[in-house]
């Protein structure tokens, strides 16, 4: 069990000095920097303006970026180690699996989850310095959105990481489920919906669980609680489950899907050959 | 016994790679194992480590699995891989690791590297891919001789070291305990020829040719 921070701790040192850690911080950091500089929090759009403006712009970028990041960087971690004999030499030490697994997960998370989050409380404290209201409620379920958002994607990536043997399998893999769940929060499901050749039931739950879909369901029912600027498929969950409860499945539904993914992905890296 | 390798087959992609082999490792035994490429020597040794999961057969070393029991089986062997890996620690990051994970304490390590002529001091804060082949190749060593192992296992382990660096690491085999077991995995039986009790020469997956020393 001490292992397990041990080699997350180590991993985080090894990310801290990556070239991908810091072109994501600079992205997710400059982004908020960039809608500051833009003026994008004085502009108003559909009702929007201020904080709110800001990190609604903040989400929808989020959206399409942090998943492929997250898969990107990751999903090489098992695979690559694999590859280049790295696995082969750290586990010829007394080290259990678990405790590496877990281990290296827990250091990814912490460094693909920081950059967003601290990118978060960056916009936060520009826009109060500006003079606008902190809008904590906000804040904090954006906060927790984010956190699953990055968990399910975290479990994807070690899952596919541990199933495949190659990097390029791994990351070709990973660019696939991207691309699918990207098309199904929108052109997928419309295309769907207009022809008209399924079940109405069916294009609901695939948005369910989709968790790109979920995602920007809950962030964005965070600041239009009528859901109007998204379409029928996110009006009409908002009008089955109610507010409360499609905000507790936005955040519960990612982190068991992370989770199973994860533990899937565990069970593979030990019942499978290692090298 | 320490190792005791039973009618162990292994198939990669419907090829044979292990192929019925039977092998005992008692202590003090110092083998030599030798065989043309794809004769299943890595695979055997990998086996052994607990990477890969045999298709038949038992394998037990000290008494326990490689792949259920790894954390028994790894505590009291030693391994240096054919080719350092790339890995991206710090040196003072790796050495955490092996002195967290093995219990292994970081003067031994110091003392065994100086012995190979190797500054670790000098390097610490660099990241272990960035040093040159030989360097990595000395502080595998050097940590593999620092870990109090039962048995040591050498896959090639001289390919990227200079004849002074070569002597030296030959030079520190010959004072390991007599009760302490190494198998090495070579093509140049001539170098290793006196510090072997053992040759073991492999082929299509067979342990072809047994024979004391």
């Amino acid at each position: 069990m001490k292992n397990i921070f041990l080699v997350a701790y180590l991993d985080i040192k090894e990310s801290l000095r990556s070239k991908w850690f810091y072109v994501y911080s600079v992205v997710f950091g400059g982004l908020m920097a960039l809608f500051f500089i833009t003026g994008v929090s004085d502009s108003v759009v559909m009702g929007f303006t201020g904080l709110s403006r800001m990190l609604l712009i903040f989400i929808q970028v989020t959206i399409i970026i942090l998943p492929i990041f997250i898969l990107i960087t990751t999903v090489k971690s098992i695979s690559g180690d694999r590859e280049s004999n790295v696995l082969e030499y750290m586990l010829s030490f007394p080290v259990a699996l678990k405790d590496y697994y877990w281990g290296k997960m827990l250091g990814r998370f912490l460094t693909v989850f920081m950059p967003v989050f601290l990118a978060l409380l960056l916009g936060v404290v520009f826009g109060l310095f500006k003079g606008g209201e902190l809008p904590w409620r906000m804040v904090f379920l954006y906060s927790t959105l984010l956190f699953s958002l990055s968990f399910v994607f975290l479990g994807l990536a070690f899952f596919l990481s541990t199933l495949v043997k190659s990097t390029d399998i791994a990351l070709g893999s990973s660019f696939v489920v991207w691309i699918a769940m990207l098309a199904f929060i929108d052109i997928a499901l419309m295309g769907l919906m207009l022809q008209n050749r399924m079940n109405d039931g069916l294009i609901i739950v695939l948005a369910m669980l989709n968790p790109i879909e979920v995602f920007r369901i809950g962030a964005i029912s965070l600041f239009d609680p009528e859901l109007t600027v998204i379409g029928p498929v996110a009006y009409y969950l908002l009008d089955t489950l109610g507010a409360t409860l499609l905000m507790v499945y936005a955040i519960i539904y990612p982190i068991i899907m992370g989770a199973i993914l994860a533990y899937l992905g565990y069970i593979a890296f030990r019942k499978k050959d290692l090298l | 016994m320490l190792v005791k390798v039973q009618k162990v087959s292994k198939v990669f992609m419907g090829s044979r790679v292990l192929d019925n082999v039977d092998l005992t490792v008692e202590r003090g035994d110092r083998i030599a194992m030798m065989g043309p490429n794809g004769a299943g020597k890595t695979t055997l040794v990998r086996a052994i480590l607990g990477f890969y999961h045999i298709d038949s057969g038992v394998i037990s070393v000290n008494g326990y699995d490689p792949v259920k029991q790894r954390v028994d089986v790894l505590k009291n062997i030693s391994f240096i891989p054919q080719l350092p890996p790339p890995v991206k620690l710090s040196l003072e990051e790796l050495l955490l690791y092996v002195e967290r994970s093995s219990g292994v304490s970081r003067a031994k390590i110091f003392e065994e590297s100086n012995r190979m002529d190797l500054d670790l001091k000098k390097h610490i804060s660099k990241p272990f891919f960035k040093l040159s082949g030989g360097m990595k190749q000395k502080l595998l060593i050097a940590i593999a001789l620092s870990k109090k192992s039962d048995l040591l296992i050498f896959d090639e382990p001289t390919a990227n070291l200079d004849p002074k660096g070569r002597e030296k690491f030959y030079e520190l085999l010959g004072e390991i305990d007599v009760s302490c077991s190494t198998l090495f995995i070579t093509h140049r039986l001539d170098e290793i020829e006196g510090l072997v009790n053992r040759k073991i020469y492999m082929d299509l997956g067979k342990v072809v040719e047994d024979e004391k020393v």
